[in-house]
């Protein structure tokens, strides 16, 4: 391990200034405002009121909805992403290196869109039931999953699958293939080798990749607001309800606390087996993958290739059908209705200005993000003692919080001194920097730390300056890794859901807030609208992630 | 007793063994030796069942192997950098073969205890992995492929990532251990001091194929080819016209009685060389070879001198007792003509099929 360099302490916290007060404003001082209306109601200190919000039969359905789609949602995920993760780390298959970054896809997309693809999919116009009744005849039965928890839960699996394949697969591509290999010599069957060696090893990776399913179904938004119907709200979905519908504040806190305490909870789980996953001694070997060689192996990759197809494929295909699906064949008629100058009466602006919106917003986003971020990572790489760990850490708390709160915080803070931005559309770029900060102190740690020493000991004993070095030395490693983090906030702020939902004003709607409120409406038309514009934002955001994976910096969904 | 017959293997799309037969005697240890991607270990990955043969056949005590799987075979495969189980203790890496064959937890005990006090490692039962050295890590491997009791024992360059010390103790401390088991063992190597240390025998591989077995003072008199010879470290390699008994060589005329004439290439065994004695002449079966010191390396327990001939031929030579000449000094060199040992060409090899070209 060679040194890396320190900085003097006032370095240290000048770098860490900005992020500092920039978690204070619009972080701590929201959250505090939750607890503060949660447990203080009237100004004084009182649990009464979480006492009666808790007692409602309606929040305790909630909460149990919440907890058992979620446990659900992690267990059909992990069935179903297990296989895949082997299929995809263990064997090798012509494509199976593209599958492996296209799976990650899914699980960056807005929640919006993907919702909007399983209303397509899961719904009485689908290609599904198209093709039923033309082989069954008019005595066909339609399906129409739309509003189940089975469409939520398959919804779920199609986000998390990457989560289990990237987590499990990443360790299941260093397990050395030869610890199996030494168990079946030493007289293991195949399943005995696998339980009594792989298993054992890939445990904490899985419990870790378990304990992020479950956080990220636990806190679902957008796909149980859209997916779900009447009785089927998670808390998140209640808070905005309770929020935008039933005008009950103290009733939105309260249960953004109980959010706030489950998270906290899962996230504490999950920050155990991380240490566990790191302390795993493992081989790293580029050889951990072989070639398919059976028939079995054949039939095994085939099914999880179909499974993908399905899963993965389908929905997001029937998008971009539904989106060009007209009365009378196909055409880009819903993307010319976007893109006319009209006023629509339901997003009160023109259509493209919600495209032209989301970009504006999430390029500022990211802008801030990668500023915080950059100077909180390199503050936590050259700074001394426990400073490192602690912003780290800090840092990653908005990530365990979930978007709603972060949103209902804004609405409950900002708009009153000391901070009054209400009605600013500076709210919602700032919501979005703030989660994706996060992910951009999480992509450019590893590699600030990774700066071997010894590079920029070489390069100047080679002759380059200090400036030279960094130009050299620093600049070319870490300018990959910001722009992969760039690339990654950007996809998160287009996509932000759950927080932008509460802070765009009306007259200033993203595009997946555009998107909700035109599948919020009936008709035919708002429907197309909806396809088209998910359609949009959803070939901005594969981009962004397809270009990142090129630089090949980290791995995007692992964590 | 192992037999293999015409085994071949592919690896993905290159052949890794090709057409390969060899066979090893109830309780021989024979040295399989070859340079790094010559598909040795693929040769033993091939008889425990761990990759599929595209030909031939692999028999173990009178019974084919082949279309058995790996945990049926009870051959033992000691892993190049020992593939331990990370998550389990000394005592259980070592139990899990008896424990796979269903062996009750007694016996299982027993055989642990055995195993761990052949390999001098009695008492670390509990111990992690991790927490053990590397030779100590290397022992424990050792003991987990003994104490499941296999029919065939086969060790993947065991050896390999251990220092120096640390080796040449394990190599003094294994031969009677492998013996004392009488299990038929096959030790796969590219080091020749590790072959020459354990083998009852030693194959020497090149690109899937044996180029040569034989017993190791065997290899060293008589290597068959040039692949061979190069890869023991003989040295100088000639190409020769032989004329009436005689070679015409880059050394100067060397008498080769009993050789056919024509082209043939000719190396010079470990013996062939000694500097003379300027005192006294060179004796009737040697010929000298007149040339000046062009530097020279210590080498340990030895000197080595390198000659060069006065047609420009730099031969290395050994000196063993005092302190040799300087660079530039004139010396000559006394070539034991029995040294002079005949290879085969490409044509022989060919039609022997003993190597690939």
């Amino acid at each position: 391990m060679s040194s890396r360099p320190t900085a003097r302490p006032w370095t240290t916290a000048a770098l860490l200034a900005l992020p500092v007060a920039f978690l204070a404003v619009f972080f701590v001082n929201p959250v505090a405002t939750i607890v503060a209306t949660g447990l203080r109601p009237a100004g004084e200190f009182d649990l009464s009121a979480v006492w009666t919000v808790l007692q409602d039969p309606v929040v305790g359905r909630v909460a149990w909805f919440t907890l058992w789609q979620a446990v659900l949602s992690t267990a059909l995920t992990l069935a179903i992403g297990l296989p895949g993760a082997y299929a995809l780390s263990r064997l090798r298959f012509r494509g199976s290196a593209f599958l492996r970054a296209v799976v990650t896809v899914p699980f960056v997309l807005p929640t919006v869109v993907v919702a909007a693809a399983f209303l397509a999919l899961l719904g009485p116009d689908s290609p599904v039931n198209g093709a039923l009744s033309g082989l069954l005849g008019d005595g066909a039965p339609t399906v129409d999953l739309r509003r189940t928890v089975t469409a939520i839960l398959i919804a779920h699996v199609f986000f998390n699958y990457a989560v289990v394949v990237r987590t499990v697969g990443g360790l299941w591509s260093l397990l050395d293939p030869r610890l199996e290999d030494a168990a079946r010599v030493l007289g293991a069957s195949r399943w005995r080798a696998f339980r009594e060696v792989s298993l054992p090893l890939l445990r904490p990776a899985i419990a870790s990749a378990a304990a992020i399913v479950f956080l990220f179904t636990f806190t679902s938004f957008g796909v149980v607001l859209i997916l779900g119907g009447p009785g089927r709200a998670t808390i998140e979905v209640e808070i905005h309800r309770a929020t935008t519908q039933l005008l009950d504040l103290p009733l939105a806190s309260v249960l953004a606390l109980l959010q706030l305490i489950a998270v906290v909870a899962a996230l504490t789980v999950y920050g155990r087996l991380q240490r566990r996953v790191g302390s795993q001694p493992l081989v790293a070997s580029s050889v951990a993958a072989r070639p398919v060689r059976t028939t079995g192996e054949r039939i095994f990759v085939a099914a999880n290739l179909a499974i993908m197809a399905v899963l993965l494929g389908a929905p997001l295909l029937v998008l971009v059908e539904r989106s060009l699906a007209l009365a009378d064949g196909y055409g880009l008629a819903h993307y010319d209705a976007l893109f006319r100058d009209t006023r629509d009466t339901i997003l009160a602006v023109a259509p493209w200005e919600a495209v032209r919106n989301s970009i504006g917003f999430a390029i500022a986003a990211t802008l801030v993000a990668v500023v915080v971020g950059g100077l909180a990572a390199t503050a936590a790489v050259t700074g001394r003692g426990p400073i490192t760990g602690l912003v780290d850490r800090a840092l990653m708390v908005p990530l365990g919080t979930s978007a709603v709160t972060i949103g209902f915080g804004f609405l409950l803070a900002l708009g009153r001194p000391p901070v009054d931005l209400r009605g600013s559309p500076w709210l919602v770029p700032i919501a979005q920097a703030l989660i994706a900060t996060p992910f951009v102190v999480r992509t450019l740690l590893p590699v600030l730390r990774a700066i071997d020493q010894r590079l920029r000991e070489a390069a100047a004993t080679l002759g380059a300056t200090p400036r030279r070095v960094w130009q050299e030395v620093d600049l070319p490693i870490v300018g990959r890794a910001l722009l992969v983090a760039a690339g990654f906030s950007f996809a998160i702020a287009v996509g932000e859901f759950g927080a932008t939902v509460f802070v765009a004003r009306a007259q200033f709607p993203t595009m997946p807030v555009a998107i909700f409120r035109l599948l919020g409406r009936p008709g035919v038309t708002n429907f197309g609208q909806a396809m088209a514009m998910s359609t949009i934002l959803m070939v901005v955001t594969a981009s962004a992630i397809l270009l990142i994976d090129r630089l090949r910096v980290g791995q995007v969904g692992r964590f | 007793m192992l037999r293999v017959d015409d085994l071949t293997v592919l690896y993905d799309d290159h052949v890794a063994v090709d057409d390969l037969s060899l066979t090893a005697d109830d309780g021989e240890v024979l040295c399989v030796l070859g340079p790094s991607g010559c598909g040795k270990s693929t040769l033993l990955r091939a008889i425990a069942g761990l990759v599929p043969t595209a030909g031939g056949t692999i028999e173990l005590d009178g019974q084919i192997l082949d279309g058995q799987r790996p945990d049926q075979r009870r051959v033992g495969l000691m892993f190049q950098d020992n593939a331990l189980f990370p998550h389990r203790n000394v005592a259980d890496n070592v139990g899990f073969g008896p424990r796979m064959q269903g062996v009750d937890r007694r016996e299982t005990h027993d055989r642990v205890q055995d195993a761990l006090h052949l390999v001098d490692l009695a008492g670390t039962d509990d111990r992690a992995i991790a927490s053990l050295s590397g030779g100590e890590q290397q022992r424990v491997a050792l003991a987990r492929s003994i104490a499941a009791q296999p029919r065939l024992l086969m060790l993947d360059e065991p050896l390999g990532s251990l220092d120096r010390a640390l080796r040449d103790r394990l190599l003094t401390d294994l031969p009677p251990l492998l013996r004392s088991l009488g299990t038929t063992v096959v030790y796969v190597t590219h080091d020749q001091d590790e072959a020459l240390a354990l083998a009852d025998r030693i194959a020497v591989m090149r690109a899937g194929r044996i180029a040569q077995v034989g017993v190791p003072d065997e290899l060293w008199q008589q290597p068959r080819t040039d692949f061979v010879a190069r890869f023991l470290g003989l040295d100088p390699i000639l190409d020769a016209e032989v004329t009436d008994g005689v070679a015409t060589t880059a050394l100067g005329p060397l008498p080769v009685p009993g050789l056919p004439d024509g082209s043939v290439r000719v190396v010079l065994l470990l013996h062939a060389l000694r500097l003379t004695d300027p005192l006294q002449p060179v004796r009737p079966d040697e010929v000298a070879i007149d040339g000046e010191v062009a530097g020279r390396r210590f080498a340990g327990d030895h000197l080595r001198v390198r000659v060069r001939t006065r047609a420009g031929l730099e031969v290395s030579v050994p000196v063993w007792r005092g302190h040799g000449p300087q660079p530039g000094a004139p010396v000559t060199v006394a070539l034991a003509t029995d040294a002079i040992h005949p290879l085969a060409t490409a044509a022989d090899v060919q039609a022997t099929g003993a190597t690939r070209q």
